[in-house]
């Protein structure tokens, strides 16, 4: 497959992650926070087209999980639960504004489904990896736009002025980048309250990585502008009486564009992992919200890590994601170093 | 020799500029140590002053940071409030378990990372230079903390290797040799997440800068002659190759020892990480300043002997700097 082509599908199934995580509501079968105590820790429902007798039906149905008497599940095959699509469930906000029961699918209560399994308290994985993905996406989006918006600002004013400016600027820069990214990232965490609320958690854990994460791109862009600035198209619109305000604007500032592409695409997965470390030490965001960090923080016990293999599941589903981000990270790159 | 000064005394502005930012942050740190305490009702608010006049905690921080960095000259990094110990030796052991995992790690993924690239670009086969993409590219996008989950789960299932800690129960009866055995059989899994976490940047880099310096002009030739395919390896792409992966040796350290950060604690590797997170959770200042500033003198360490390194294999740098 041509390099192109990769990207493409690269790019598609980015799409279809932000997309899913923004219609949370519908797709998730039920809330997040919604518990089952009598099934802590349920194996993925199996979906059935056949039943027992050999009859093949349209409408998939489920087994619900009975326990088998030695602290486990297996499955019940009397009753067969039919699978419903467009369910009545339980009320959230469509989008965050519209009020909405609908969901995409569903089995009638009291019976649940858990596509990915349940957690501890009996809570859908499916539902809450769906909206884990906006708070730990959010997470990375946000915190990537503070960095790459600190980092342009110093880049352009130390590149473009120079001198002292730039020489102070990049000392700053170095301070940064002397100490080793997650250690940085916990001492600013350590100074900052611990016990606080999820919200406040998670603006926190946005402004503590978007704090630290400018110095990177601000050297690379202030490299840019320092070439740019010295170009024939620059000086002459200099003595054309062109202010240093409309030459950084018009002239310098677009060709910084493929270099602050190619650090989002770098820095987003390396910010969402940020998160997600953040929050399985138990710094980030806290429960009830779930967020992709915390939904792996079970697996810190060793019996879990063993014996309920679906919750690695939101773990897992890094990997496809972080993978789509480095395609994009070598396109964009490719594309600076030779433009077609 | 100037040059090597000069990364010294810039290694040493370095941190000195870190610790000011360190303090910078406890400035802005809402309580200390000691504010959890005041909610106890069997302390009272007198011996919480005492307390904290006995660490200095009721100085003004300019006062706080001069008296640490006097400290820090005489080597004493200040006390941790837990363990009402002096910090360095707590420290330095962890410190030295840290540097054990990394070094292993760095050596272990360097070499790995040599050997299939330059096998890779060396055979000249498509297929070979394929499939070391292929590897980076697949380990560039697993997390490090996924690594350490999945290499926990496999040894979990198998029980091949211990795990948690870096000595058994037993070890202090063992002899000297079985110790260190029993210290290299707990290393194993840490050791393996931190290389294969490492390994992708590396073996792209590799691969990128042989295959460049293959068909570089003076290799051509050096083939033209007819020089044997080793020579040619060792002598004349070796050369042109090494420039740039001694300045990624540098970066590679950095991303070493934050990765060991999360290797340690979900291992339970006794090193600089858990110490640091433990001591973030109880707010034990002078052992979060001394862990991140340790942390960072490993960093700009590493980063000296790429410099060094440069200096002695480049005679570009050499002559720029002389």
């Amino acid at each position: 497959m041509t390099a192109g082509g990769t990207a493409r599908w690269a790019g598609i199934l980015l799409i279809g992650v932000c997309l899913s995580t923004l219609f949370a509501g519908f797709l998730a079968p039920y809330d997040p926070t919604e518990q089952d105590r009598e099934r802590p820790y349920a194996p993925p429902s199996k979906i059935h087209f056949v039943d027992d007798a050999g009859k093949t039906h349209l409408r998939p149905f489920v087994h619900p999980w009975k326990d088998d008497g030695s602290g486990g599940y297996e499955e019940d095959p009397g009753t067969p639960v039919p699978l419903r699509f467009f369910v009545r469930g339980a009320p959230y906000k469509f989008l965050n504004v519209v009020n909405c029961h609908y969901h995409l699918v569903g089995v009638d209560a009291p019976q649940r489904i858990a596509l990915l399994g349940t957690d501890a308290y009996g809570r859908d994985q499916l539902s809450r990896w769906l909206y884990g993905g906006q708070v730990s996406l959010m997470a990375g989006l946000l915190a990537t736009a503070i960095a790459l918006a600190i980092g342009l600002m110093v880049g352009l004013i130390a590149g473009y002025f120079g001198k002292r400016t730039d020489a102070l600027l990049m000392r700053v820069a170095e301070l940064f980048l002397a100490v080793p990214w997650l250690y940085l990232l916990l001492a600013l965490r350590a100074f900052l309250p611990l016990r606080i609320g999820p919200f406040e958690a998670f603006l926190l854990v946005v402004l503590v990585i978007g704090a630290i994460g400018w110095a990177r791109p601000a050297r690379l862009i202030r490299g840019v502008v320092r070439s740019a600035r010295h170009q024939d198209y620059v000086t002459a619109a200099r003595s054309a009486g062109a202010s240093h305000r409309f030459v950084l604007f018009h002239h310098v500032l677009p060709q910084t564009s493929a270099v602050l592409f190619t650090q989002a695409a770098l820095l987003v997965p390396q910010y969402i992992l940020g998160e997600v470390t953040l929050s399985f030490f138990g710094l980030g965001v806290g429960e009830p919200v779930p967020s992709w960090g915390n939904m792996l923080q079970s697996l810190q016990q060793y019996n879990v890590l063993v014996s309920y293999w679906w919750m690695l599941i939101p773990g897992l589903a890094l990997i496809p994601l972080f993978w789509a981000f480095s395609v994009l990270a070598d396109c964009a790159q490719k594309r600076v170093e030779f433009p077609a | 020799m100037g040059y090597l000064v000069r990364r010294a005394l810039h290694g040493l502005f370095l941190l000195v500029g870190v610790s000011l930012l360190v303090f910078g942050l406890v400035a802005i740190a809402p309580g200390d140590f000691y504010s959890e305490l005041r909610l106890s009702p069997t302390v009272s608010p007198e011996t919480i002053r005492q307390l904290r006049m006995e660490y200095g905690l009721d100085q003004p921080l300019h006062e706080r940071y001069l008296h640490w960095m006097v400290g820090m000259a005489r080597g004493d990094w200040g006390a941790s409030l837990t363990y009402h110990m002096p910090v360095w030796p707590l420290l330095r052991d962890r410190a030295c378990n840290t540097l054990l995992l990394t070094v292993s790690a760095t050596v272990l993924a360097w070499i790995l990372a040599l050997a299939l690239g330059i096998w890779a670009v060396e055979s000249g086969k498509p297929v070979f230079n394929t499939l070391a993409h292929g590897v980076a590219a697949t380990l560039v996008s697993v997390p490090d903390l996924l690594i350490c989950l999945v290499l926990l789960v496999w040894a979990l299932r198998t029980r091949a290797l211990p795990l948690g800690g870096m000595a058994s129960v037993d070890s202090a009866a063992l002899g000297a040799l079985a110790r260190w055995r029993d210290v290299f059989v707990h290393m194993v899994l840490p050791v393996l997440a931190l290389t294969l976490s490492a390994l992708p940047l590396l073996l792209r880099h590799v691969q990128s800068s042989f295959a460049g310096a293959m068909t570089a002009p003076s290799v051509n030739t050096a083939r033209a002659y007819g020089v044997s395919r080793r020579r040619i390896l060792w002598r004349h792409v070796l050369p042109l190759a090494a420039n740039p992966l001694i300045t990624l040796l540098g970066l590679s350290i950095a991303g070493l020892i934050s990765g060991s950060l999360v290797v340690e604690v979900i291992m339970g590797w006794p090193g600089l990480g858990p110490l640091l997170l433990e001591s973030i959770l109880a707010r034990d200042l002078y052992v979060v300043i001394g862990a991140v500033m340790l942390s960072t003198l490993l960093l700009v360490a590493g980063n000296f002997v790429a410099d060094a390194l440069l200096f002695a294999v480049d005679p570009r740098t050499r002559e720029e700097h002389a």
